[in-house]
Formats: structure tokens, C-alpha cells, sequence
């Protein structure tokens, strides 16, 4: 079968795109949550200024597509005087495209948590920080976690566009295997199935951390008292 | 001689155009128990919220001891540590046991070692009747329990003095005894506490001072006798007639 | 080139871009809707179907997608780019409003079906009077989310051609030098779109707003 002759040719390909493909995301995913939870606690917990801001650069990044971001950052910036790779461009518009979407995630638990346990921590002495730290963050990622889960599956397909700036990834080798054996659809069925397996193996890693982190009663208002 | 532990004058709180209370008067001794009563929506909770500060008031002076902790320069993280609170929804952290919940206060403002806070949580935890259930986690604990829990937390900081925002309104009804068992006796041990509450009984029995407040002012203060007795005011009288009407049926029930 | 002229030609783009928007964002919303009624209330194997057809659709990313419809219809019919793009955005579209609305047919209880079916409406009647004008409102916010999504993932048929903002930035940011100037210039358009959109879906929903006490 014709299909299966283009896996078999294009395997070992493949799966070095592949290997690309999670990199971005697992890199993209990275940048986003440091600087997305910066933003979350930024626009819940900061300043009227800084938490204007936050909002903002959360608006701005979930307003325009990724694609755009991506030029700008790779084609636009050097004539601002700095000129990224096509990796490091990749990296850093995932990450700061992801960023803003984590944030929301985040926001939305931390607000959550918010005001009532902020209370109960200053109650005992605990400072604004120390509550946050202490009390707020450890509840509000758990709580995230399952609205979170969505985020790395996003990416993953997000990152699909990168091969636009000619990064290596699953969709750069499809595109070659599309061109050198002129079966474009099946080049391209042949990726989908590999990001759909990726994407599954993705989803039920997440589904175990979400089990594996769960806090007993929390979730649930059985008493077994 | 006996000596004041919180003094507050004239405390005002206005959100806006609207003003929650206005020149509160109070001073609570060492070992008092001080029951404030009244309507719901009548400030009482944010007047306790302000005595440790988590809410500011507008104008007017608190002290603690001989400290005013309204002044400027004051350390709030500080100030609160030595005023325990007691909140009517619990608000425990649900991501850690009750022991955890007990210890990390002391690990953490009171820089305790992990051991001694250890033994002081769970020392905490039984002096309210949960040694058994310290590795629980809110979510299977009972109401009750949580909120002796929540106790035991304010405690674990050994506060000069404790604060009770409604610590029952959110419990069922059988599990409102277990919680003034445990208030009850802070109050004999010689803890000093003010309580919000609704619990007439537990105010006739343990109350040294009755406060009534209606619509942000404290309408009259006495002795329990005082005043379910001899209240002075109209509408202390109404105030009580109905709660008793109200709370005393059930108690009766049960 | 004078800086009008610049703009101009950036934003003669958004035809492009609306055109697209305007036959995806509709025949992903006709589909889904279909598809989410048939998987609620057609049965179990309508329900098993889409179930599965949601599962890989969503779990492809849209530009592989769009590349496998793009090649299938130009090679099947001969369609040009813009409407290939375009009928595929609105197929992919269809999984996630698909979901959007199943969601949210799911979430009217179960009981309102009963109370329906008890005052002697049938089916396709309890459907249309109660389900649907209440599922409509859940639907709102998560389908306001979708159409911005739309409009953001037009500018992936610049990878088939068509001239739309995003191709247009770069055609002029080489021709000019300017890159960072265009592609500002796209991402501007760009917000402003899906910044209109929210507005206008926002203020639906507050119409469509059930009263009721806080």
C-alpha cells in the first residue's frame, strides 16, 4: 500500500520532527507558566498599575494570532537590532503566547482561593507574600490543574505553524515528504495520526497528574466522619 | 488590679457613603468572655475584622496591652499573630491535614523547628478532642470538627486574646454543641474572647459582658442578668424577645 | 512608498480576513449544532460517531487539517485557495462548536426534557421551546471564545496563499524593508477584530441575560 510505503520511508523523519514538536512544547510550556503565573498573580495581587499592565499584555497576546506574533518576533525584530534563530524565535512566541493563557487559567483559580484563605492566612500572622506562597498557590495550581490540562494539548497543536519560519518540526518533514513524493494529503494524514497519538499519550499523562494530586475531601463534599 | 488587654476608641468604619459603625466604645479585661449580639448586617463581623486589622478601620484607636496597633508604624503580621480569630466559615486551608493546618503558622510567623511545632500542633489539636483525626484533611472532616480545627489553629499562636466570628452559623445543628463545648471551656480556662454569636445559651452561661449592637452602634452593654433581665433599651428587648423565640424552641427541642 | 499607502494596503487584507471569518464562523456553527443535537438525542451509535469524530478533529492540529481538506477539495472540485480555506477552517470549526453546544445542551437538566415531555410537548417541540432557548444562552460566552479563535486562525490560510492581512504585511515588509512596522500594523488589525467581536457577543449575552436575584 502506497501509504504505508511513505511511513516506512519517512519514519525515521518523522519521528525526529516529532521530537522537535515536543521540545516546542515542552519549552513554550515552560516559559509560559513562569511568566504566566507572574501575570496571574501580577493582575490579581498587584498594584493598580502593574495589574493594569498584566491585563494588557494578556488582552494583546490572546487577541492576535500566534502566526503574527511569530513574524514579529522573527522577521520584525532584527530591524529593531535583534536578530533570534528560528528556534529561539519559535521558543519565545510560544512561550510568551502561552504565557497569556496560562495566566488566565491561573487567574481564575487564584481568585478562587483568593480573598477568604488570604484572610484566614493574615489571621494567623502569616504576611501577603507568605500567604501566597503558603496558602494560596499550593491550592490554586491543584485547582487549576484540570482547566490547566487543556494548555499543553493547545500547544502541541499550536506549535504546528512554526515550520512556517522553517523550524525542523513534524510539519517541516511532512511538507518535505509532501513535496519529494508529490502525495501531499497522504504526507499530511500521515502527521495528523503521529500528533493524534501524541496528543493522547499527552492527555492521559495529564489525566494521571490530575488523580495523583488530588487533595482527599476537596473535591467532593462526602464526609466520611 | 485589672488590667485592660483591648481598648478600642471610638473606631469608625464607612465603605463609601455607607457607614458600617461609628465611635465604638469598648474595653475587654484580661480573662473577660465578651458575647456581641445583635441583627444580622449590623457590622458586627467587620468590627472584629478590624480589631486584628484585616479590615482598616476609618478612624479611632485600638490597643493591645499598652501598644496602640492602629498607629502608622505598626507591623500588622506582627500584631496578629497575638489576636486569634475564629471564622464562620471555617476557612481552614484545605490543601494540608489539621495538623498541618495548626503547624504552619508556627513554623512559619513563629519560627518554630519543625519537631517543636509538630508537638505543639498536635498538643493544639487535642485540647480541642481531634488527636485522632490530625492527619485528616478538611474535606473529611465534619463541620464541627473543622471549625475546632480552625480553633486550634488561632490557639496554636497562643493569642492574648481570641475573636469568634459566628463560629456556628454554618453548622448543623448537632454539631454546634461540640464547638461551645470547646468555647466554653477557653472561657473558664480564662481566655479572653469576644464572640459574635447567635447562641443565647451559650451567652447567659458564659458571657461576663453582653454587648448589643444594632445598626453600627452598641445600643447597651451589661451582664447576661442585665440584660435578658432588665434591658434598659426598647429595642434590646424586641432584639431578644425574637431571638429567644427563635433559638430557645430549638434548644428546648434538643 | 508613503506611510497611507503603507497602511493601506496592510489593511485592504481584512476583506480577505472577514471574507474568511464570514464562511467559517457560519458553516462550523450550522454543523456543530447539528452534530450536537444528533449526538445528544439521536442515539447511541450518533452519539458514539460524533464522539469520535470530535476526538480527532480536535486532536489534529488546525493547520495539518487544513492542509489535508485544502488538498482534498482543490484536487476533488477545483476550488480556489479563499474558499477551500475557507470551508475547511468552518469544518474544523465544526468540532469545537460541536462541543461548545453539546456542552451545553447537556448542562439544561435533564429534568426541563421531563417537564416538556409532561405538559405533552414532543420531542422535537421540548428541543425547540425549552432546550434550545436556554441552551443558547450557556452556549454564549464559550462560543464568543470560538468565533475570536476563528478569526485568529484565518491568518493560517496564508499558508495556502490567499491574501489576506498576514500575507499582505509580509508582501509589503519585503517590497519596503519594514517588517516590524507590518507585522505590528497586522497584529493591530487583527485585535481590533476579534477586540469587536467580544464587544458585540458580550452585549448579547447581557441581553439574553435570564433576570433573576443575586
Amino acid at each position: 500500500m502506497e501509504w504505508f510505503q511513505l511511513l516506512q520511508r519517512f519514519f525515521g523523519d518523522f519521528m525526529q520532527g516529532a521530537g522537535v514538536t515536543l521540545e516546542l512544547t515542552a519549552v513554550g510550556l515552560l516559559i509560559g507558566f513562569v511568566l504566566g503565573l507572574a501575570l496571574a498573580l501580577a493582575k490579581t495581587f498587584g498594584a493598580p498599575g502593574v495589574s493594569k499592565f498584566a491585563t494588557g499584555y494578556i488582552e494583546l497576546f490572546r487577541g492576535t494570532p500566534l502566526l503574527v506574533q511569530l513574524f514579529l518576533i522573527y522577521y520584525g525584530l532584527p530591524s529593531l537590532g535583534l536578530t533570534l534563530s528560528q528556534t529561539l524565535s519559535a521558543y519565545l512566541a510560544l512561550g510568551l503566547n502561552s504565557a497569556a493563557y496560562q495566566a488566565e487559567y491561573l487567574r481564575g483559580a487564584i481568585q478562587a482561593i483568593g480573598d477568604a484563605q488570604m484572610m484566614a492566612g493574615r489571621s494567623i500572622g502569616l504576611s501577603r507574600w507568605q500567604t501566597i506562597r503558603l496558602v494560596i498557590l499550593p491550592q490554586a495550581l491543584r485547582l487549576a490543574l484540570p482547566a490547566w490540562s487543556n494548555e499543553p494539548i493547545s500547544l502541541l497543536k499550536t506549535t504546528a505553524v512554526v515550520f512556517l519560519i522553517a523550524v525542523q518540526d513534524l510539519m517541516a518533514k511532512a511538507k518535505r515528504a509532501a513535496t519529494t513524493t508529490y502525495n501531499p494529503i497522504g504526507s499530511y494524514i500521515a502527521v495528523a495520526v503521529i500528533y493524534l497519538v501524541m496528543v493522547f499519550i499527552l492527555d492521559a499523562l495529564l489525566k494521571w497528574l490530575e488523580r495523583k494530586t488530588k487533595i482527599p475531601g476537596l473535591e467532593t463534599d462526602t464526609n466520611p466522619a | 488590679m485589672i488590667k485592660p488587654i483591648l481598648t478600642v476608641k471610638n473606631l469608625t468604619k464607612r465603605y463609601g457613603e455607607h457607614t458600617v459603625f461609628e465611635n465604638i466604645n469598648l474595653t475587654v479585661n484580661e480573662g473577660d468572655t465578651i458575647v456581641i449580639i445583635g441583627p444580622s448586617g449590623t457590622g458586627k463581623s467587620t468590627f472584629l475584622r478590624c480589631l486584628n486589622l484585616l479590615t482598616k478601620p476609618n478612624g479611632g484607636q485600638i490597643w493591645l496591652d499598652d501598644q496602640e496597633i492602629t498607629a502608622k508604624d505598626v507591623d500588622e503580621d506582627q500584631v496578629r499573630q497575638h489576636i486569634g480569630m475564629v471564622f464562620q466559615n471555617f476557612l481552614l486551608f484545605n490543601h494540608l491535614t489539621a495538623l498541618e493546618n495548626v503547624k504552619l503558622g508556627l513554623i512559619h510567623v513563629k519560627h518554630m523547628s519543625k519537631e517543636a511545632a509538630e508537638a505543639k500542633a498536635r498538643e493544639e489539636l487535642a485540647r480541642v478532642g481531634l488527636a485522632e483525626q490530625a492527619d485528616h484533611y478538611p474535606g473529611q472532616l465534619s463541620g464541627g470538627q473543622q471549625q475546632r480545627v480552625g480553633i486550634a489553629r488561632a490557639l496554636a499562636m497562643d493569642p492574648r486574646i481570641m475573636l469568634f466570628d459566628e463560629p456556628t452559623s454554618a453548622l448543623d445543628p448537632e454539631l454546634i454543641g461540640e464547638v461551645l463545648e470547646v468555647m466554653r471551656k477557653l472561657s473558664f480556662e480564662g481566655m479572653t474572647m469576644i464572640v459574635v454569636t447567635h447562641e443565647m445559651g451559650f451567652a447567659r452561661e458564659v458571657a461576663d459582658r453582653i454587648v448589643f449592637m444594632e445598626k453600627g452602634q452598641i445600643v447597651e452593654e451589661g451582664t447576661p442578668d442585665q440584660l435578658f433581665y432588665h434591658p434598659q433599651h426598647e429595642r434590646t428587648r424586641e432584639f431578644l424577645w425574637k431571638i429567644t423565640e427563635l433559638y430557645g424552641k430549638k434548644e428546648k427541642e434538643a | 512608498m508613503d506611510i497611507g499607502r503603507f497602511f493601506q494596503y496592510i489593511a485592504s487584507g481584512t476583506a480577505y480576513t472577514l471574507g474568511v471569518t464570514l464562511i467559517a464562523l457560519p458553516s462550523g456553527l450550522i454543523l456543530g449544532m447539528l452534530f450536537a443535537f444528533l449526538a445528544v438525542y439521536a442515539g447511541k451509535i450518533a452519539t458514539r460517531f460524533f464522539s469520535i469524530y470530535s476526538t480527532i478533529m480536535r486532536g489534529i492540529p488546525p493547520i495539518v487539517l487544513l492542509f489535508i481538506l485544502y488538498f482534498l477539495m482543490s484536487g476533488a472540485i477545483n476550488l480556489t485557495p479563499f474558499w477551500a480555506g475557507s470551508v475547511s477552517l468552518g469544518i474544523i470549526s465544526s468540532a469545537y462548536q460541536m462541543e461548545i453546544f453539546r456542552g451545553a445542551i447537556l448542562s439544561v437538566s435533564a429534568d426541563q426534557m421531563m417537564a416538556a415531555r409532561a405538559i405533552g410537548l414532543s420531542k422535537i417541540q421540548a428541543i425547540r421551546t425549552v432546550i434550545f432557548p436556554q441552551m443558547i444562552r450557556i452556549a454564549i460566552p464559550g462560543w464568543s471564545n470560538e468565533a475570536a479563535i476563528v478569526i485568529k486562525d484565518s491568518s493560517l490560510v496564508y499558508a495556502i496563499g490567499v491574501p489576506e492581512i498576514l500575507r499582505r504585511a509580509q508582501l509589503i515588509s519585503a517590497s519596503t524593508q519594514q517588517p516590524f512596522l507590518a507585522y505590528t500594523t497586522a497584529a493591530f488589525i487583527y485585535f481590533t477584530l476579534v477586540f469587536i467581536t467580544n464587544r458585540l457577543l458580550n452585549r448579547a449575552e447581557q441581553k439574553l441575560t435570564i433576570p433573576s436575584n443575586p
